[in-house]
């Protein structure tokens, strides 16, 4: 039977691939933002998962610690990409960079 | 006392920014205040490091790995003196700009603050050991330098922020997912236990995501098309802090992960790699500087081209060279060219700022005449200049002269040439600026008067750069202290 | 030994040059005291450092920048040729510039940079290391520069371009031939020649020719004369710094240092890298002085004058024998004498009696006498007319040639001295023999700033060639300094 920890990381790994994918392939600046937070929470899981140290000792705490610290710190710049779009979107009617206009949303 | 040494410049920043969210009447004055306050406590702790060799610190007693440990070596205080200088000075050069803006526009209220953390942020990066503190720090560093360079909110600048984004966003988690590779393999962060236990390929492989991450947000070729745009759409002071402090961090961090944490690990390829890319980096970044026509642009692109500098201290002193007799040369260098293109860069925006202002935009052609109506400006900006292009006596020459000795002596000339073609390249498109000024032919009638003592704030970051050049033998000297390659022979305590 | 002297010796025109840039447009009383405060110090200086150095005394001083980078000022029997005509002239040239620029704009950059661009001649002269050498020429080259586009006019920011776009390239070529050099053998020190040996022929030469490229561009050596010319689009004074007190000069006195201090008499000849410089230094000797047969303008012509007569002093230095080397020494002073009195003559035409072209000379003989004896004392010595100084150091170039087994040079100085004939004859007829076209503007010389430094110069072109024999002419101590080279 597969560990829960290498079953974590292995949902990890696929979040930040999907994620990855999603940040990489779209135009539209909300969908990279929406794309880079799941490739975020993949990593965060990955990191969660490198806690499990073995049957004996448990979980280690300090990846918990730093997990959380680590989703304020992307929700701070998630909510400041989030303002500066809408800011883009309100002074050019635009959601993407000029150099990836035309490209698919 | 040392502990308080360490931590203030840390936490002093945070406060303010906390202090001029409440107090933003008062907030100038305080910037102000808190940049000169954490100037003079690095130079005191530079002090005590040159006394007394590293100090470290465990924040709260707790020790490795559950706590935070802050460590200030010789490239540390040496950062953390010379961004306090150019963060002193551009907070001052700050006041006329957003000052009278008064609170109720929204630049004027968030710029201290979003300052103040940057501050706080870059302070981190260079003190810190652990590779987590050392994300945090760059995500504050990152997100403020962010916001500062929308804070006008122009369509333009809002793009070009958000194109920053884009990037470091990618640049953050690709560090991230290498600290929790590291963390997975290793069951620590820091950086001196790291150094410490036999590493094998999944931490090769940290490295190398940590590396790509730490390079995109480092602009190097070719990820560094998001620069230009951000550091010339921002108003002058930010741009100051932009271009001449937020990328040093991230590399100050690559500095320490290929010769602090796993020199073994640094294969010959991966080193010409980088030396490469920073090769292409400078000629890439040189000639698009010398195609703009807008002051701020030209700088900019210099400074792709300068931090592509940086890079080639990889294949000159690290790896296996590491062990060789040029090689605290090139790796002294590095920071020495760091530190010249701090307070150059900082003095160039600061004057390119100032003719803004006079002149009403940044187009080349306004810059005609600008050395019989702005003397002092224009000086400081020359005097930039002779360091960018690592002419002699500056900073810049001395950096230049130490990594062409060291190419020389190792064998290595290609990465010579570069260094001399960069040189003549950045002549060229600093030149053209220069030219203008002392054109007087088609000067503008009208100038907005701009005071002496604004222009003397330029003149003073640049007139550093030019004496670092002069008196290097002390800098040389401080920057060994703790220098990785010694630990080999166990000087670290 | 002490450290102060060479320091204060470059203190005399720096500090000056820096507080200069803090006077007031009108300050001119204060910038003329700083200036001839500091020029008169100077010559004091280099007076007690002559009898120190004869006496055998070393003064040298030494400032550390990075491990195997420092900077080290040493005063030497070279130096003080150098720095002794560079004081005198500097003298001479503020009195005349701050006649010639009157009250007209920026005048506190302007003597600002001049002095600085002294100070780095100075700094150029004491040099005791290559790399010292090297950061000298450099600022040398940086404090030109806003002198060239002094005026701001389109032209002279041209000018100021083009002396960049050959200048910094040339250095750069320097830069590189010091670094390949001194990786292999350390820091290269004039007073103690270390051993090139450890690199291979091939490198040897490579570095030689790189450092020749550089040097050469100041030294206006064909093909990398092209800036020479244009920048004759500067004010009077700034050509007299360009010609004879400071830049070509630091290009010839680099050459100087190359043959005899860095590669020394015996690895020059033994690479064989003398004989293919000193050909072409006597080709741009020829092709100088036929170009300024072509000239029409009274200043390109005394430009192209330069491009020749500095290649005297590289073809001595290359030819690399006793008397060679004394001739082409001694023609660094007597050239730098000549061509500044003649470009203060120029000067004072254009200021005085607005003449530019070389056909508006007719008859000016006669209404500025003073200005003319002077012009023609300076053309003459061009020339190699005895008892002015050219004729003592062409003489002892062609004996040089002789002794070196090279006598086309005799051919080569007499060729030359037909050319400046040719080009300097006319004008002087046109001078004492022309007659003035009833239209001429108003001429007068009564600017006594202006002619008393081109009198005082001219008087010493005449002396230096009449007590040549003296035991402190320039041609005593040149002899003593070859004497201190040669075998």
């Amino acid at each position: 039977m597969i560990p829960s920890a290498t079953l974590f990381g292995l949902a990890g790994a696929a979040l930040v691939g999907i994620g990855l994918y999603g940040f990489l392939a779209h135009a539209h600046l909300l969908r990279r933002l929406l794309s880079f937070n799941v490739l975020g929470s993949g990593v965060f899981l990955m990191f969660g998962a490198a806690a499990w140290r073995s049957p004996w000792i448990g979980a280690d705490a300090v990846p918990h610690a730093l997990i959380i610290t680590g989703i304020v710190v992307k929700l701070a710049g998630s909510a400041l990409a989030i303002a500066l779009l809408v800011q883009l979107a309100r002074a050019t009617r635009r959601a993407a960079l000029p150099e990836d206009e035309g490209r698919p949303p | 006392m040392t502990t308080l040494l360490l931590s203030l410049p840390v936490a002093l920043p945070l406060l303010a920014a906390l202090l001029a969210v409440a107090a933003s009447r008062q907030a100038a004055g305080l910037a102000m205040a808190t940049g000169f306050l954490v100037l003079g406590l690095s130079v005191w702790l530079a002090f005590e490091v040159a006394a007394a060799g590293p100090i470290t610190i465990a924040l709260g007693g707790w020790e490795a790995p559950l706590g935070i440990v802050l460590r200030a070596d010789g490239l540390g205080a040496g950062f953390l003196v010379v961004s306090a200088m150019v963060m002193a000075v551009v907070l001052v050069a700050a006041q006329p700009s957003f000052e009278d803006q008064g609170q109720e526009s929204r630049a004027g209220f968030a710029f201290w603050p979003l300052a103040l953390l940057l501050f706080a942020g870059l302070n981190t990066a260079f003190l810190s050991r652990d590779l987590f503190n050392l994300f945090v720090a760059l995500e504050l560093l990152t997100l403020s330098a962010i916001a500062l360079v929308a804070i006008e909110g122009k369509a333009g600048s809002v793009t070009a922020a958000l194109r920053y984004m884009v990037f470091a966003l990618l640049g953050s988690v690709l560090f991230l997912l290498g600290a929790a590779l590291a963390y997975a393999a290793h069951a620590t962060l820091d950086i001196g236990l790291l150094a410490q236990v036999e590493l094998g390929w999944p931490m090769a492989a940290a490295l190398a995501l940590m590396t790509m991450g730490l390079a995109i947000k480092t602009a190097l070729f070719p990820f560094h098309a998001w620069l230009p745009p951000a550091h010339a759409g921002a108003p002058a002071p930010a741009s100051a802090m932009l271009s001449a402090l937020v990328p040093k961090a991230s590399f100050v961090i690559l500095l320490r992960l290929w010769f602090d944490l796993a020199p073994e690990l640094a294969s010959p390829l991966l080193l010409a790699v980088l030396g490469g890319l920073g090769a292409v980096a400078v000629i890439h970044g040189s000639l698009l500087a010398i195609g703009q026509d807008r002051l701020k642009l030209i700088i900019a692109y210099s400074t792709v081209a300068q931090l592509g500098y940086l890079f080639l201290v990889f294949p000159l002193a690290g790896g296996a060279g590491g062990a060789q007799p040029w090689s605290a040369g090139a790796w002294t260098a590095a920071s020495f060219h760091a530190f010249a293109h701090m307070l150059a860069k900082a003095a160039m925006f600061l004057a390119a700022g100032l003719f803004l202002r006079a002149v009403g935009h940044d187009r080349l052609e306004g810059l005609r005449g600008l050395a019989r109506a702005m003397p002092i400006a224009c000086f400081a900006f020359g005097l930039s200049a002779i360091s960018l292009m690592g002419l002699p006596l500056s900073g810049g020459f001395t950096a230049k002269y130490l990594l062409l000795t060291s190419a020389f002596a190792s064998g290595q000339w290609g990465w010579g040439l570069v260094l001399v073609a960069g040189g003549l390249l950045a002549a060229i498109y600093l030149f053209r600026p220069l030219n203008l000024m002392f054109s007087k032919e088609g000067a503008a009638a009208s100038l907005t008067p701009v005071p002496r003592w604004e222009q003397v704030l330029p003149l003073l970051l640049a007139l550093a750069a030019v004496l670092l050049g002069l008196f290097s033998a002390g800098p040389f000297a401080f920057l060994q202290i703790g220098r990785p390659g010694a630990a080999a022979e166990g000087l670290l305590p | 030994m002490t450290a102060v002297l060479p320091v204060l010796i470059l203190a005399t025109s720096l500090v000056p040059a820096l507080l200069i840039f803090w006077l007031p447009e009108r300050a001119w009383r204060a910038r003329a005291w700083l200036n001839l405060g500091g020029a008169a110090v100077k010559i004091l200086l280099v007076v007690f450092l002559m009898v120190e150095v004869a006496n055998g005394v070393t003064h040298e001083a030494r400032l550390d920048l990075a491990p195997g980078l420092y900077l080290l000022l040493r005063v030497d029997a070279l130096t003080l040729l150098f720095v002794s005509l560079s004081a005198f002239l500097w003298l001479m040239t503020t009195i005349y510039a701050i006649a010639y620029l009157g009250d007209g704009p920026n005048l506190s950059r302007f003597f600002g940079f001049f002095s600085l661009c002294v100070a780095a001649t100075t700094g150029l002269a004491l040099a005791g290391t290559l790399i010292t050498f090297f950061i000298f020429f450099e600022l040398l080259t940086l404090t030109t520069w806003p002198l060239v586009v002094h005026k701001e006019d389109a032209k002279s920011v041209k000018a100021g371009r083009l002396y960049l776009a050959y200048s910094l390239p040339g250095s750069a070529a320097l830069l590189v031939a010091i670094i390949w050099l001194e990786s292999a053998t350390g820091p290269v020190i004039f007073a103690e020649p270390g051993d090139l040996r450890v690199l291979s022929d091939a490198s040897l030469m490579a570095i030689f020719a790189l450092f020749a490229l550089g040097v050469g561009v100041k030294a206006a050596l064909f093909p990398l004369h092209g800036w020479l010319p244009e920048a004759m689009a500067a004010p009077a004074p700034v050509s007299a710094l360009l010609h004879a007190v400071a830049v070509v000069k630091a290009g010839a006195f680099g050459i100087v240092r190359l043959i005899y201090d860095v590669f020394g008499i015996a690895l020059t000849a033994e690479l064989g890298v003398g004989l293919p410089l000193a050909l072409l230094a006597a080709f741009t000797i020829l092709w100088g002085s036929l170009r300024a047969l072509q000239q029409t303008e009274v200043k390109k012509r005394l430009a192209f004058s330069t491009v020749s007569q500095v290649s005297y002093i590289i073809l001595g230095a290359a030819l690399a024998g006793p008397y060679a080397v004394i001739g082409g020494l001694v023609h660094l002073v007597h050239q730098g004498l000549m061509k500044i009195t003649l470009f203060f003559c120029a000067g004072l035409y254009d200021e005085r009696a607005g003449i530019t072209r070389i056909d508006q000379l007719d008859g000016i003989g006669r209404r500025m006498p003073m200005t003319s004896i002077c012009f023609t004392i300076g053309a003459m010595g061009m020339i190699g007319i005895p008892p002015v100084a050219g004729f003592v150091s062409k003489f002892y170039l062609g004996l040089g040639g002789l002794q070196a087994g090279e006598p086309w040079v005799v051919g080569v100085l007499a060729a030359s001295a037909l050319l400046n004939a040719g080009y300097f004859l006319p004008m002087l007829y046109r001078i004492w023999f022309g007659v003035a076209p009833a239209d001429a503007p108003q001429a007068d010389e009564r600017s006594l700033g202006m002619l008393v430094p081109a009198v005082a110069t001219a008087a010493a072109s005449l002396a230096a060639g009449l007590f040549a024999g003296a035991a402190i002419s320039p041609l005593a101590w040149a002899s003593l300094i070859a004497a201190g080279y040669l075998p």
